[in-house]
């Protein structure tokens, strides 16, 4: 037992953030929202350039064959940045799972193409209501109830549908042409189940960071801002909104940690988890941009504070890749179908038999 | 990271299991709080622990442990409360003062008070705050006037709690009389039975008597029983507090078997439960398991050589709330009669709900107010200006 990440995989994040840190401000998300673009070409040639793209992809296909516990902690900092460019659909979901279809030739070539940085691919799911990002990809993988299917760009018409978060593009597909599945549906259920899993802690992740980033807004202000002829901040009215909105954030990070370091169990305890982590993370994200926007007073409800830009991401997050009363079922299964007590935490199905 | 256990670390387990299975009394030990007979049967099952080397797992073995690690001690204690075993009438000693003794005393006073620590033998109070020292602690009128190689302890000490039956406190004094605030403080031990100790239990919300005041009229203690340098109180005392709120005071098995027998008393009542409470039942096992993961996670870089920082703070929020939010979605699970006692021929499954209830209502206020925790976390985590 020992619940601490790598000095490597520190090594990893903090090299995301301090890229991030450099090329993705509020000033820089304004900038891409004033020319109505959806990717910053040198910011995502950056993280590209990493070999992000890869990072759950096998080593043997070319990719870094790293794990959930690696690339959370990416997750959590493009949460943080408010990053408009897929790297978490992309990276965190789509490639693994082309990466687990690849036994057929369509997919495999593509993978090559999207590890190389040509391409990205967006994942159509029954889970979601909308394809993120389907314009900008150069594939859609499409599941459905009889499979997989593999879509080039430009095969489908797809639709827009503007949302209230400026960097999400969001889609539908107008219609559905004919394509043989790249695997049938009972083939790739592991796979589709497992990218399910993926998109939750991910998305789990990015509220985290979107969370731990209004309260630092916050706090910046509180420091800055006087009335009575003191910051703010040295209110305990503040400090205790703040205080509260950390707590609630140092609470929810354990949880997504782990929910990480357990996904590949893939069972109900660690879908569970995962799915805990969704719930604790989106309820911080939730308190922690409303708090920002009461800390900030009227300028919190203004254009020019960058705080409704994690606004709207925990917004648009709350019910991607899973709604709330979806998730709650999901650890409802867990209390209610399997052994509970304190000898339990880290329980598994493997470790049951 | 490292989720699963070790071959060690499951024998470990089982050894434990199999220990309280062969020695957890059958039926609940009287309160140690209500009478002599339930603190002296408490005491017995102290010395108990101790013959088996269960009485602190992760001391030494020269002060009765075992020198394991914290997610050993939390394994232990996972099985400790798994197997119903009754509460620690020692905690103020082995939780709070044990580890900081651990820290500041001297090879005399480890061997002094420790191993009789471990055994039972001395059971401990807490004497830190005063009628106008609560919240605002570094106000401690008390003093200890030095007199050759004594101190002489004076003053008023209230809200102690086992003091009404217990061998021993651990108080804060002013040693210096020209200081002020938090400067010019030192912890000093004395017997609760010395001469000018006088003890006044107070009556709690339940009418047991779990807290005291103590009255300290010219009580001389020899400077052996000082814990650290003479001045060095608060620091000494901000240590033990972090120990207290971050890690040993209320460890994350204790919520997670209550979550349990939540859920186990929701199901009995299923019928009866408005949806909400279904939402309620499920929010009380996660957020028992995240503080239990959080734990983990502390007490994995604690082992690494990490330190806890403002961060107990955090914890004694979360786990102060969630017990009061469990307990609360317990009696409206109760309805109608959650009000009555366990004595009422109607009572049913009440069990114990209503006295953990008023207890959680403690908890936001015992070991550092929950508003003075939001302060510590908005200043020393945020940043924020005092």
């Amino acid at each position: 037992m020992d619940f601490r990440f790598t000095e490597e995989q520190t090594m990893t994040a903090e090299a995301v953030k301090g890229l991030l840190a450099d090329l993705c401000q509020p000033a820089d998300l304004r900038r891409l929202m004033q020319v109505g673009a959806a990717r910053d070409d040198r910011r995502w040639t950056a993280l590209t350039g990493m070999g992000l793209a890869g990072a759950l992809v096998p080593e043997e296909m070319g990719g870094l064959g790293l794990g959930a516990v690696d690339f959370v902690l990416v997750a959590e900092a493009c949460g943080y940045a408010g990053l408009p460019e897929p790297l978490v659909e992309n990276a965190g979901i789509s490639l693994p799972l082309l990466a687990a279809l690849a036994a057929d030739r369509r997919a495999a070539t593509l993978l090559d193409r999207a590890l190389a940085g040509d391409v990205t691919v967006a994942t159509a799911h029954p889970a979601n209501l909308f394809v993120a990002e389907a314009d900008n990809a150069g594939a859609l993988l499409v599941v459905r109830d009889d499979g997989v299917s593999l879509l080039e760009a430009g095969s489908v018409g797809l639709v827009r549908q503007d949302s209230v978060d400026p960097f999400r593009r969001l889609f539908t597909l107008a219609a559905m042409p004919a394509a043989a599945p790249v695997a049938g549906a009972s083939d790739a259920r592991a796979a589709v189940d497992l990218a399910f899993d993926r998109g939750a802690l991910f998305t789990a992740a990015q509220l985290l960071g979107i969370a731990q980033r209004a309260v630092d807004l916050a706090v910046a202000y509180a420091k800055e801002r006087q009335q009575f002829g003191k910051p703010i901040g040295s209110y305990q009215a503040v400090k205790h909104m703040l205080s509260t909105v950390q707590v609630r954030i140092e609470f929810a990070r354990p949880v997504v940690h782990a929910a990480a370091a357990q996904l590949a169990n893939a069972d109900a305890f660690s879908r569970a988890r995962i799915s805990h982590a969704r719930l604790a993370a989106g309820e911080a994200a939730d308190l922690a941009c409303r708090t920002a926007v009461q800390v900030h007073g009227a300028m919190g409800y203004s254009w020019e504070v960058d705080v409704h830009f994690f606004l709207k991401r925990a917004l648009a997050l709350a019910s991607w890749w899973g709604d709330a009363r979806f998730h709650r079922e999901r650890v409802a299964a867990r209390v209610f179908d399997r052994p509970l007590g304190a000898d339990q935490t880290f329980a598994s199905e493997a470790a049951h038999d | 990271m490292d989720l699963t256990y070790s071959h060690t670390e499951k024998a470990f387990r089982a050894e434990v299991r199999a220990w309280m299975e062969a020695n957890v009394p059958s039926a609940p030990l009287p309160s140690f709080d209500a009478s002599r007979e339930g603190f002296e049967a408490h005491r017995a099952w102290e010395r108990k622990l101790a013959e088996g080397r269960w009485g602190m797992v992760t001391w030494p073995q020269a002060y009765g442990g075992r020198a394991l690690n914290l997610i050993q001690w939390l394994i232990f204690e996972e099985e400790y409360w798994r197997a119903g075993a009754p509460l620690r009438v020692n905690q103020n000693g082995i939780f709070l003062l044990g580890p900081t003794l651990m820290e500041y005393g001297t090879e005399e006073q480890k061997t002094r008070f420790l191993s009789r620590m471990a055994s039972g033998d001395e059971i401990w109070a807490q004497a830190w705050s005063e009628p106008q020292a609560g919240s605002d602690l570094a106000a401690v009128r008390a003093t200890g006037r030095r007199e050759g190689d004594d101190y002489v302890l004076d003053g008023h000490k209230i809200w102690s709690s086992r003091a009404v039956f217990a061998d021993w406190a651990f108080g804060l004094f002013r040693t210096d009389p020209a200081s002020g605030r938090h400067k010019g403080l030192s912890l000093i031990f004395f017997p609760l039975d010395a001469a000018g100790v006088r003890v006044q239990p107070i009556p709690q919300i339940d009418g047991e008597t779990g807290f005291a005041e103590i009255f300290l009229d010219d009580v001389r203690v020899p400077a052996f029983n000082r814990l650290g340098e003479d001045g060095q109180g608060w620091s000494i005392c901000m240590a033990t507090a972090g120990f207290e709120r971050g890690l040993m005071l209320r460890s994350p098995a204790r919520f997670q078997m209550a979550a349990k027998r939540l859920v186990d008393l929701y199901r009995a009542h299923e019928p009866e439960c408005a949806p909400e409470t279904r939402a309620a039942v499920l929010q009380s096992f996660m957020d028992a398991e995240a503080y239990a993961l959080s734990i983990h996670a502390t007490a994995s870089r604690l082992i690494a050589g990490g330190h806890i920082g403002a961060e107990a703070s955090t914890n004694k929020i979360f786990w102060s709330e969630l017990d009061i939010q469990l307990h609360r979605t317990a009696l409206s699970i109760l309805g109608a009669r959650a009000e009555l006692m366990r004595s009422a021929p109607a009572a049913g499954d009440v069990g114990r709900w209503l006295d953990g209830y008023f207890f959680s209502l403690a908890g936001p206020i015992y070991a550092g107010s929950n508003e003075i925790q939001k302060n510590i976390i908005a200043e020393r985590m945020l940043g924020l200006p005092r």
